[in-house]
């Protein structure tokens, strides 16, 4: 095991890990987050996407030692129930989930997407979620709620 | 919502609830759950008032994705009175609330929504807490009106008394009473109202708590290592392979159950993947090319006739008009968005286990069999995991969880991986549908035969058959026993659980006096279970495709022969209301003047009445294909729905369109395959799903509230439609009739290529 240093929505934490762990297992595991999920451990569907330095990150096949150091964001650092962020109200108006288990890669991969590409045409948001999954079929829903945080950041 | 632990929750609000598990266990004893459990005729066993007037509610009944938790905190709400807020739902947890079987099958609303179980508890404190109003304010019952936790004299508003007042903290003694009255849905001011998940805020902000996300104090990783080929057994294993990995605690061995545990989770993986154990070969499968011949041809078969007129061969053979056609349907998987996830914590004679399972009172008795411990010494806790749509993987991996905690005497939790979640789930039904039609010189069918062949094995494992499941099975026990028996005997009396018979009946909801459905069970060679809708869907699938054939053979509108062989009014409209919604063209299949290369748009209904009893559901497809690659492109769907009363009309709306969804990925992408000795569909490359970026239509729902009579499911209609709405759209604008499930591009262009 070796001590990595990691920044994860604001704050420093110091970890003792195999290298070569995958920064979920730390995120979920160390430091007890809910919101990066364990969906297939293969990158395929997107439930365990942080942002890393702006940019949507698939932490089940990011290991620790790639990241050490840099600013990581997790969903829980948006908002809150009581306070989400513009992208979590647009999924809870639109009542965009089901489970819930795979809103996390959506949200997060949308955002990072959105933030930086915030002229996005509608088939280019499209392609963004090209590999984000949802079993339960909130598709429909989840895309509304998407052009919807796609209209707010739009210059 | 946020989830408190019962002990906090009760110091809070200073409720007092004793002898809950010892009335049980007597009761256990006396009688296995079933599929809904023994329920309890106890009021207190439902729920309690705590002196605050908050009510605290027990349901044996949970939310799997499917709104559930938020409908029965309507339901809560609306018959007791309460503000929505003032209710705390507990959800399926062996010591605390009533034994209500398996969250399945549509049945949650049935059971908990009609004059039993949830909804008459309600109604029964009700009236209870007016009573003792009248008692204390010295009026009649009939003078008082309860509202927001508060009763009072109608004609004295300031004569009034609380909830929390009249019973908090106390237990209200009184059995069930099934004359209760209900309140009127025309009074309903909670119920029947589009309120918001009051669990999506945490699942939007990450703050939810899954099953996954459960932590025990020393708790340990645990992972498992499968076998490579179906049906192979444990002939080595070399401990000495992963003695230098580090973290390693131990190898478990259960008979062909292995499994480690670690100190991490990602150690745990690694010695899984890096430790050596010798397999035999295994069983070896049937080729999956041609495995639907195979089916056909199996000698053991379990024979059953859903319905028997007998009169069916000497209508076929008279008939002047004959339409055939068979269809086939693949091995699908539920899928779990997550592969599934549980903890448990074993001790010597007492075992804690948390998880995502539909059943915790069966798996109670399951794991204790498992375990080698009494059922009374177990304790399951429900934990919601992502959405299962059936027997998933949640039951195996809480018996992972428990045998790995067992062996090492500490919490383990195990959360599968995605191969193992794929290889070790019970598989929805594969299906040949042989359908044939005898018509007359009107054009009206006068005779309709249904043979089917359909493979099972396991099932969920219930109280008593952990071998129904793979770890089970691993583990030692046998599966539920295939049970040959042929010729069928014949039916006594009619029920269409399975919708193995087609909506046309008479004795259903159509005006066909003569069918025969006659269906073989075959032995499966892989682990089936009930996957949403199951042997519905397929059912459906065949009879509703079968329907548009014999359509286009009488050159007749598909709505209009459907309307001329239904009965049941509820069933004619929803197939009314979708085809209106729809703009429905009144004219034969295929549309006239499409073009036969490039892109071509058609639509396509289809309709059910679900388990012949549960929810009347149409839709209307329309899909646009792409005749010079195959591909099928569902442009937009209408779906007209009525399930009786609506409980919440955005609830039941997000339900349908992903039913939909769920119908669309199932009909264009979804099959298991398989090599010489294993399945091949390990991931979501080799087991294609329907992602989010995909090009998804435009759904419209057509909601028909029904508020005067009984409550029905909704969960599982829409997907039992989906198939034969596009597979019939597919026609409509091309002409060529896919009979088998999913609609690949190359399925679709070897039907376009027979036109």
């Amino acid at each position: 095991m070796s001590a990595f240093n990691l920044r994860v929505n604001g704050q420093s934490h110091t970890v003792d890990v195999d290298a070569g762990t995958p920064l979920l297992y730390v995120l979920s595991d160390d430091l007890a987050l809910r919101g990066p999920k364990f969906g297939c451990g293969l990158g395929q569907c997107g439930s365990c996407t942080v942002i890393v330095n702006g940019q949507a990150v698939r932490s089940c096949i990011t290991s620790v030692d790639s990241v050490s150091g840099s600013e990581i964001t997790t969903i829980e650092s948006l908002g809150s129930p009581e306070k989400p962020h513009a992208i979590q109200k647009a999924f809870i108006d639109e009542q965009a989930m089901q489970c819930g288990f795979c809103v996390n890669g959506v949200i997060m991969t949308a955002k990072a997407f959105l933030d930086s590409n915030p002229r996005a045409t509608d088939e280019q948001i499209r392609q963004a979620m090209a590999n984000v999954l949802c079993r339960c079929g909130a598709h429909t829903r989840m895309m509304t709620a998407i052009r919807k945080y796609a209209q707010a950041v739009k210059p | 919502m946020k989830n408190i632990p019962r002990r906090d929750f009760l110091k809070g609000a200073g409720i007092l609830v004793v002898g809950f598990s010892s009335w049980r266990v007597a009761e256990l004893g006396a009688q296995a759950p079933g599929f809904n459990g023994t329920g309890s005729n106890a009021l207190d066993s439902w729920l309690a008032v705590a002196a605050d007037g908050s009510v605290t509610v027990y349901t044996g009944k949970c939310e799997l994705g499917q709104g559930l938790y938020t409908a029965q905190a309507q339901l809560i709400a609306e018959e007791l009175c309460v503000p929505l807020e003032r209710v705390k739902l507990i959800q399926c947890d062996t010591a605390l609330t009533p034994d209500q079987g398996t969250t399945s099958g549509a049945q949650s609303h049935p059971t908990n929504f009609n004059q039993a179980n949830l909804a008459q508890a309600c109604s029964t404190a009700r009236e209870a807490l007016v009573q003792l109003a009248a008692a204390r304010l010295t009026v009649t019952a009939d003078a008082l009106v309860a509202k927001d936790g508060v009763i009072s004299v109608k004609s004295n508003a300031s004569q009034k008394i609380s909830y929390g007042e009249l019973i908090g903290g106390r237990k209200f003694n009184v059995a069930l009473n099934t004359s209760a009255k209900r309140k009127p849905a025309n009074e309903w001011t909670i119920l029947g109202k589009p309120i918001p998940r009051l669990d999506i805020p945490a699942m939007a902000t990450g703050q939810f708590e899954y099953v996954h996300n459960v932590r025990v104090p020393g708790m340990l990783h645990g992972q498992v290592v499968r076998p490579p080929a179906i049906g192979a057994s444990v002939m080595s294993i070399d401990e000495s392979s992963i003695k230098a990995l580090p973290g390693v605690v131990k190898v478990v061995v259960k008979k062909n159950f292995v499994g480690v545990v670690a100190e991490k989770p990602w150690q745990a993986i690694q010695a899984a993947n890096k430790l050596k154990v010798e397999w035999t070969p295994g069983v070896g499968l049937p080729n999956q090319t041609g495995f639907h011949d195979f089916m056909r041809n199996q000698k053991q078969t379990r024979d059953t006739f859903q319905v028997n007129s007998q009169d069916v061969g000497a209508k076929l053979a008279s008939a002047l008009k004959i339409v055939k056609a068979t269809y086939h349907y693949p091995y699908q998987m539920h899928g779990s968005f997550a592969s599934s996830c549980a903890v448990a914590d074993v001790q010597t004679s007492s075992a804690t286990i948390w998880s995502a399972t539909q059943a915790v009172f069966p798996l109670r008795s399951s794991a204790a069999m498992v375990l080698g411990l009494r059922a009374q010494d177990i304790h399951v806790i429900f934990k919601m995991g992502s959405a299962c749509y059936g027997c998933n993987a949640a039951d195996t991996v809480s018996y992972d969880a428990a045998l790995l905690s067992q062996a090492v005497g500490k919490p383990v939790r195990v959360q599968l991986t995605r191969k193992d979640e794929m290889i070790s789930e019970n598989y929805g039904y594969a299906f040949v549908l042989d359908q044939k039609a005898a018509i007359d010189l009107e054009g009206t069918i006068v005779a309709w035969d249904h043979e089917a062949w359909s493979p099972v094995y396991g099932n969920r494992p219930g109280a008593n058959q952990p071998g129904n499941v793979l770890t089970g099975l691993l583990a030692g026990f046998e599966p539920a026993a295939f049970a040959p028996r042929s010729p069928a005997p014949n039916p006594t009396n009619f029920a269409n659980n399975s919708n193995a018979t087609p909506s046309y009946f008479k004795g259903g909801t159509g005006t066909i006096a003569s069918v025969r459905v006659l269906t073989h069970n075959i032995h499966s060679p892989f682990f089936t279970g009930p996957l949403r809708s199951p042997e519905r869907l397929q059912n459906t699938f065949a009879h509703e495709s079968f329907m548009d054939e014999i359509a286009t053979a009488l050159a007749a509108d598909p709505v209009a022969l459907r309307l001329k062989h239904l009965a049941d009014p509820r069933l004619i409209d929803v197939v009314k209301a979708a085809a209106k919604a729809a703009n429905w063209e009144t004219r034969p299949s295929p549309r006239s003047g499409n073009r036969r290369t490039g892109i071509a748009s058609g639509r396509g209904l289809s309709c059910v009445l679900y388990e012949g009893d549960n929810g009347y559901c149409a839709m209307v497809a329309e899909v646009d294909v792409n005749q010079d690659t195959g591909v099928v492109i569902v442009r937009r769907l209408v779906i007209a729905e009525d399930c009786g009363p609506i409980s919440n009309p955005d609830g039941l709306r997000n339900q349908l369109e992903g039913g939909a969804l769920q119908g669309i990925s199932r009909a264009l992408l979804e099959e298991v395959t398989w090599d010489s000795s294993k399945v091949t569909s390990i991931d979501w490359r080799t087991y294609k799903p329907l992602f989010l970026g995909a090009e998804i239509p435009k759904i419209e729902t057509v909601l028909l509230n029904r508020p005067d009579v009984r409550a029905a499911g909704a969960g599982e209609t829409a997907v039992t439609v989906t198939p034969a709405a596009i597979a019939n759209a597919i026609f409509d604008a091309t002409g060529a009739r896919v009979r088998e499930v999913p609609f690949t591009p190359e399925r679709v262009k070897a039907a376009l290529a027979l036109r």
